[in-house]
């Protein structure tokens, strides 16, 4: 038994065959995934969510989860943001020559809880193997399918004065776990990722109200980014509160070290909801139910002041502008 | 155990700000001399809890944006030399240079290391000794004796590849330089939180005597800027200038002994070359000529042409406290964090790239 990936287990011959029905197949079993065509072919009736994402983080392992856990939650948030149920799933690796089999079984294992989580299929996918240097180990992309229940409305061009700015928990956790395990940058934290698929919390939060005009996922370039995406797409003011937003001590403190600020760090299982204001405390107590959300809290809210703009007051009472994220040296992250 | 909070605490910061409204009767300008106090004060919207009549300038302390041109025109041409791995801090990576920056060298194939230390830089020249290593040194008393503390270390263990660009300043000099050139009236200085814990507070005492302000020495804490500009209004309304230390957590009158040693074992004065302000003489750090192996301007053979300055650029004026970096033309118009033309722009410590970050509204 081979140890490591090969360039011959990219190479589409019997290798390559032996590494799927091996490793990457058994795990994922379904019927439209068995059936090995080329295309996976289903019915599909309604409005559709389809989106992609790649993932290159390094290293691929981290605390609170690796590269697979990442490639899924990653897409089925992306997919939840829209409001969507998450259906299928593909996934292609892209291999550097030199991983350990162990490794990539390890991930396998983790992408498969990940979907089980989810909920979501996978039905097709790829496998490629390259030359050592041309990749960092492994890369994934996946893609997701969803669907959007009807007359559901979720964009971030519908935010509207007077909503309520919800953030689903603590900020910063995942870019600070992976920092931590930068090389040359090595610092002992118990952060850990917040790596998450939050497609169960958004159906709660759904059925507690319709009234949720815009979803995000605070990812790269974190909260302070995201809001100013919100704030630029609806055209309108968001002001937020420093001592509301949350952030676990060992963040703070690790952000303070590095001459960070947990409103730029990246989140992997976390949202901002802006809610109709007569809602949002009913979703907020919802959201507190879930898991994912126990730590939820309203930050802020939309005004018509500063349209495009994100000002946040801090504690001592004055007023800064939020701007994005820009120009920072951070490791790859996701 | 909690190490950030305490500094933030809100009723403090109330009863501090109440105090300095109390105090302040007339008009003050004080210079905050660290690139870090200029982040501070604006990330916190410290200038607008203070009263009006305060004005607060920044200065020359951001290391990267007090390279000059030429130094940096040096380090950039140095990616070209054979068989050479630069290693540099990161805010170094994307300041422009007269003709290109290290991140564009890097794009373009030459091998460029970010290292968050001088020890990581002596650790890369272990470990490729087929290859010559240089670190860009950089940076204030802060830097130097751990630049200094590798020169030692690369001789007890034998490291023959390993150099060093000593673009090294020193701050009371520069400090002096802006009081002696006269272009604006301060009325004090909050003095550096860090360089001060190397040399201590004693080196200041030139300031209360000679020009007649005080100089009071702040962390980077809400509570420690508030505090320093507390005692500072205090000085200027009792007409008692002198030098204080609002930060004695970290600093001692003396300094830090074992520091300083290193860093006089290692370095002797000479002059520097700053950004905006030339030529300033015994306001920077040279190799000693027993260290001038480790000298890479010495050791190699580095042309990089006359420096050229970007058209437009205040950068120079905004160090020497004499322009805002709202007052810039270039500013969020053509000068960015993601496009920057001067160093100010860059450095997580520069004003620029503070008054871009966190705005006055």
């Amino acid at each position: 038994m081979d140890k490591t990936i090969l360039l011959a287990h990219g190479s589409g011959g019997k290798l390559s065959h032996e590494l799927l029905e091996k490793n990457l197949l058994p795990p994922f079993s379904n019927p439209l995934l068995d059936k090995l065509d080329d295309s996976a072919v289903f019915e599909f009736s309604g409005r559709l969510a389809f989106t992609t994402d790649s993932y290159v983080v390094n290293p691929i392992f981290f605390p609170g989860g690796d590269i697979g856990k990442l490639a899924v939650c990653g897409t089925v948030n992306d997919l939840a943001m829209s409001g969507a149920k998450p259906l299928y799933l593909s996934v292609s690796l892209v291999i550097e020559e030199g991983l350990l089999i162990e490794e990539l079984e390890r991930i396998i294992k983790s992408i498969k809880a990940a979907t089980k989580e989810a909920e979501i299929t996978i039905v097709t996918g790829d496998t490629k193997v390259v030359n050592r240097g041309n990749a960092d180990k492994l890369f994934i992309n996946t893609s997701g399918l969803g669907i959007i229940p009807p007359q559901l409305d979720i964009s971030g061009a519908n935010a509207r004065v007077s909503d309520k700015i919800i953030l689903s928990g603590n900020l910063g956790d995942h870019g600070i776990a992976v920092m931590s395990q930068r090389e040359g940058l090595k610092f002992s934290t118990p952060i850990k990722s917040d790596c998450a698929p939050l497609n169960k919390l958004v159906s709660q939060m759904l059925e507690a109200s319709s009234q949720i005009h815009c979803l995000r996922d605070p990812t790269r370039g974190g909260l302070a980014t995201t809001l100013n995406e919100l704030a630029k797409q609806s055209n309108v003011g968001i002001t937020i509160e420093e001592e509301k937003v949350p952030a676990a001590e060992a963040v703070r403190a690790a952000c303070e070290l590095l001459g960070f600020d947990p409103l730029y760090i990246a989140n992997e299982g976390k949202l901002v909801a802006i809610v109709d204001s007569a809602h949002a405390e009913s979703v907020l107590a919802k959201m507190k139910q879930n898991r994912y959300g126990t730590n939820a809290s309203i930050i802020g809210e939309v005004t018509s002041d500063h349209p495009g703009r994100v000002i946040m007051k801090t504690r001592l009472g004055a007023s800064r502008i939020i701007d994005m994220l820009s120009g920072e040296l951070l490791p790859r992250i996701c | 155990m909690k190490f950030i909070d305490e500094y933030r605490n809100v009723e403090l910061g109330k009863k501090l700000i109440a105090r300095i409204h109390q105090r302040s009767t007339q008009p003050a300008r004080l210079m905050e001399f660290c690139g870090g106090h200029t982040t501070a004060i604006l990330r916190h919207g410290i200038r607008q809890l203070i009263p009006q009549n305060i004005d607060m300038l920044s200065g020359p302390g951001c290391p990267v944006c007090v390279t000059a041109n030429a130094d940096l025109d040096k380090a950039i041409a140095s990616t070209h030399l054979p068989n050479t791995i630069i290693t540099t801090f990161g805010d170094m990576m994307k300041v422009p240079g007269s003709h290109s920056s290290l991140q564009q060298a890097k794009a373009e194939g030459a091998d460029i290391h970010v290292v968050y230390s001088t020890q990581d830089a002596l650790q890369i020249a272990q470990d490729n000794p087929q290859s010559s290593v240089i670190f860009i040194g950089i940076g204030f008393e802060t830097t130097a004796p751990t630049i200094a503390a590798s020169i030692l270390e690369a001789e007890r263990r034998g490291i023959k590849n390993f150099y060093i660009f000593s673009f090294l300043k020193l701050c009371p000099p520069v400090i002096k330089a802006i009081l002696n050139l006269g272009e604006i009236k301060l009325n004090g200085i909050i003095g550096p939180g860090h360089v001060s814990t190397i040399i201590g507070s004693l080196p200041y005492e030139f300031i209360p005597r000679e020009y007649g302000i005080g100089c009071v020495i702040s962390g980077f804490e809400p509570l420690d800027i508030l505090l320093c500009i507390d005692k500072l209004v205090e000085q200027i309304e009792g007409e008692q200038p002198q030098v204080e230390i609002a930060y004695r957590r970290s600093v001692k009158p003396e300094g830090n002994r074992q520091a300083l040693d290193l860093m006089n074992e290692v370095f002797g004065i000479g002059e520097a070359n700053w950004r905006g302000m030339g030529t300033i003489p015994a306001s920077g750090l040279k190799l000693k000529r027993k260290y001038q192996r480790f000298n890479a301007e010495q050791i190699f053979s580095i042309d990089p042409g006359p420096p050229r300055e970007p058209k437009g650029c205040i950068c120079g004026e905004i160090l020497r406290g004499i322009k805002m970096p709202t007052e810039c033309k270039l500013f969020r118009r053509i000068c960015t964090p993601e496009h920057p033309v001067g160093p100010c722009m860059v450095s997580s410590e520069g004003a620029c790239a503070a008054y871009y970050q966190y705005g006055a509204n």
